[in-house]
C-alpha cells in the first residue's frame, strides 16, 4: 500500500486516505494558444516508467492538495511538497537524484 | 506446419509423443523487415496474422522484450463480449466476437472459445437505464443482447443473491454470444500460423530506440542490434508511452495496474460471465473450477504489474454480498497487469507524427476481448493506411473533439 506524508497537516497517510490528481506542474494552455498546445495540455501525458511529479489530495484528512514525486517503476516515494509552486524544488530534485543518479529533469 | 487433429494424438501416441514440432520458430533477426510490430501479445500477433492472411505481407517480424503472451495477454480474465453502447465500438469489438468463433478452426489451434453468456447487472437504477439504452443500441447495431429481469438472472446464475441490502439486482444485460476462451492459447495460435507463414517472432528482444530520417521510420535498435524496417506498429499497451517517448512523441494515455484474483477450484456452480460494475468487480468459473475475478484500476500511475490490496477487498467485499456462498473461498492467486487508459476509455489504433509508425494502444481495462477484430483492423492500417474499422480511433479525435466516450457505457471498474 501506498504510504504518503501530507506536507500541510505532516500526517503519514495510506492511499486510502488520499486521492489521487494525475500529472503535476502542467502548463496551462488557453484561449489564444495553438491547437497543438491545447491538445498537449489537455490530453499528452509523459507516463513516464520512473520519478513522476504527481498532484494528490488528503482527501480524508486536512483536505489540501499537495505534490509528490515518485518512481512509477517502484512506487518509492521520493519527496512531497506544496501545491503552491510550478515546479519541483531544487530539494525534491536533489533527493531524487541522490537515489536515481542517471535521472535528469526535463 | 503440421496440423493437430485427433488422427495427430492417435499418430504420435503410437510412438510416445516424439514427433511433435516446435510450435513456432526461434530465429535470427534478419536486417530488414516490411513490418515490425513490437509487442508479441495477443494484439501485436494478431495484427501479424491478418497482415500475412488478408493482406500477404509476410516479411513481418514480432519483437517481444519477454515471451510472448507474457504481459497483459496472460493477465486478463478472458471475459469476450461485444455489448457497446458507440457504434465504432460495437463494430470492432463484434468482429473480434464473431471471430473468435471460428477461431480455433481458422488457427487449427483449441483456443477453448466458450460462448457460456455474459450479464451485466444492473444494481442501480441509473445502472438499468444505462443498459436498456445500450441494449436498444446494440440492436440498431446488429449485436445480439438483451435486458433481463432479476428472476431471469437468477436462472442463470442460480448462485446469486438478488436482493442484498446495499446492491440489490434489478435486472441485468445479457449477451448470450459472449464468453471467455484460453487466453493463452490465442497468443500461441496467432505465434503458431505466423511462423507458419514465414514470419519471425523475436522473443528477449527489447527495443532500446526508434529510429527515423526526416520524419520516416527507419528501424528499431535492440538488445540485439539495429533491425531496419518500412512501417512500425506499436503495440504494447501498458508500455505505449515508454515506446512513444523513444520515437519522440508523446500519447494521451496514462498507464495504471489492474488487478485479478482466482479461488481454490470448486465444483461447477456458475456457467456464465456475471459482470458487477457498480462494485467493480466480475466473475467466471474457469473449467478447472477456479472462480476467476477481475476488480478495478489502481488511481495512479504505475508499472509494477501489482495493485493495491483495498482494491482487492473493495472488490471481494462487494461481490460476497452478490454471492454469499464464496464467502468461505480461499484465494489462489492475485496478480496485476498493466493497462493503458485513454480519457474516453476507448483505443487508439492509428498513423502517428512519424511516417511509417502506426500505434495499437489504449485498450484499457478490456482488451482481451478485442484481440481478432484490433489485429484485423490494425493490419488493414498498416497495409493500406486506412481501414473503416479503425477509422474513428485514430488520435486526432482528441485534438478534433471526436470523442467515442465508453467509460459509462462499456465501463468495468473505472
Amino acid at each position: 500500500m501506498l504510504i504518503l506524508e501530507c506536507p500541510y497537516c505532516g500526517v503519514t497517510a495510506d492511499e486510502t486516505e488520499l486521492a489521487a490528481g494525475g500529472e503535476a506542474h502542467l502548463k496551462r494552455f488557453g484561449p489564444g494558444s495553438s491547437d497543438e498546445e491545447f491538445e498537449g495540455y489537455l490530453f499528452h501525458r509523459q507516463n513516464p516508467k520512473g520519478v513522476h511529479f504527481e498532484r494528490w489530495r488528503h482527501a480524508n484528512g486536512c483536505g489540501k492538495w499537495f505534490h509528490a514525486a515518485r518512481c512509477t517503476a517502484s512506487l518509492e516515494v521520493f519527496a512531497t511538497y506544496t501545491a503552491q509552486i510550478a515546479e519541483p524544488p531544487a530539494e525534491v530534485i536533489a533527493a531524487i537524484r541522490a537515489k536515481r543518479p542517471d535521472w535528469s529533469p526535463e | 506446419m503440421r496440423r493437430y487433429s485427433a488422427f495427430a494424438i492417435a499418430r504420435e501416441a503410437a510412438r510416445y509423443h516424439q514427433g511433435w514440432e516446435r510450435a513456432w520458430a526461434a530465429p535470427e533477426p534478419k536486417k530488414h523487415y516490411d513490418v515490425i510490430i513490437v509487442g508479441a501479445g495477443g494484439h501485436g500477433l494478431a495484427t501479424a496474422f491478418y497482415l500475412g492472411k488478408n493482406f500477404g505481407i509476410t516479411n513481418v517480424a514480432v519483437i517481444e522484450k519477454g515471451w510472448l503472451g507474457g504481459g497483459n495477454t496472460g493477465r486478463n480474465t478472458t471475459i469476450i463480449r461485444s455489448n457497446y453502447l458507440q457504434d465504432p465500438s460495437a463494430a470492432i469489438y463484434e468482429k473480434a466476437r464473431s471471430l473468435y468463433e471460428t477461431m480455433s478452426q481458422d488457427l487449427n489451434y483449441n483456443v477453448m472459445f466458450s460462448p457460456r453468456g455474459v450479464i451485466m447487472l444492473a444494481q442501480t437504477h441509473h445502472e438499468v437505464r444505462g443498459y436498456q439504452r445500450t441494449a436498444h443500441a446494440n440492436a440498431l447495431q446488429g449485436v445480439k443482447t438483451e435486458f433481463i429481469s432479476p428472476q431471469r438472472v437468477k436462472e442463470l446464475v442460480p448462485i446469486i443473491h438478488l436482493d442484498g441490502p446495499r446492491f440489490p439486482v434489478l435486472g441485468g444485460l445479457w449477451q448470450d454470444r459472449g464468453g471467455t476462451a484460453r487466453h493463452d492459447a490465442v497468443a500461441w495460435g496467432y505465434a503458431r500460423a505466423c511462423s507458419d507463414m514465414g514470419m519471425d517472432i523475436l522473443q528477449k528482444t527489447e527495443v532500446t530506440g526508434v529510429t527515423s530520417e526526416g520524419g520516416k521510420v527507419t528501424g528499431v535498435e535492440t538488445t540485439r542490434g539495429f533491425i531496419g524496417c518500412t512501417k512500425l506498429g506499436m503495440v504494447v499497451a501498458g508500455h505505449c508511452g515508454v515506446l512513444a517517448e523513444k520515437a519522440g512523441f508523446r500519447l494521451p494515455v496514462e498507464s495504471v495496474a489492474l488487478q485479478a484474483l482466482v479461488s481454490e477450484p470448486i465444483k461447477p456452480c456458475m456457467d456464465v460471465v456475471v459482470m458487477a460494475n457498480t462494485v467493480h468487480g466480475y466473475m467466471s468459473q474457469s473449467d478447472k473450477g477456479e472462480m476467476v475475478i477481475g476488480g478495478g484500476t489502481d488511481a495512479y500511475n504505475n508499472y509494477t504489474q501489482r495493485g493495491s490490496f483495498h482494491h482487492i477487498e473493495e472488490t471481494v467485499r462487494a461481490l460476497i454480498e452478490t454471492f454469499p456462498m464464496i464467502s468461505r473461498l480461499k484465494m489462489l492467486r492475485q496478480w496485476g497487469g498493466i493497462v493503458d487508459v485513454t480519457g474516453d476509455r476507448s483505443p487508439i489504433l492509428s498513423k502517428t507524427p512519424i511516417e511509417g509508425i502506426f500505434v495499437n494502444c489504449g485498450w484499457g481495462t478490456g482488451g482481451f476481448k478485442a484481440i481478432p477484430g484490433s489485429g484485423w483492423g490494425f493490419a488493414e492500417l498498416v497495409a493500406k493506411g486506412q481501414s473503416p474499422l479503425t477509422d474513428a480511433f485514430g488520435l486526432n479525435r482528441f485534438r478534433e473533439g471526436r470523442f467515442i466516450d465508453e467509460s459509462v457505457a462499456a465501463g468495468v471498474a473505472h
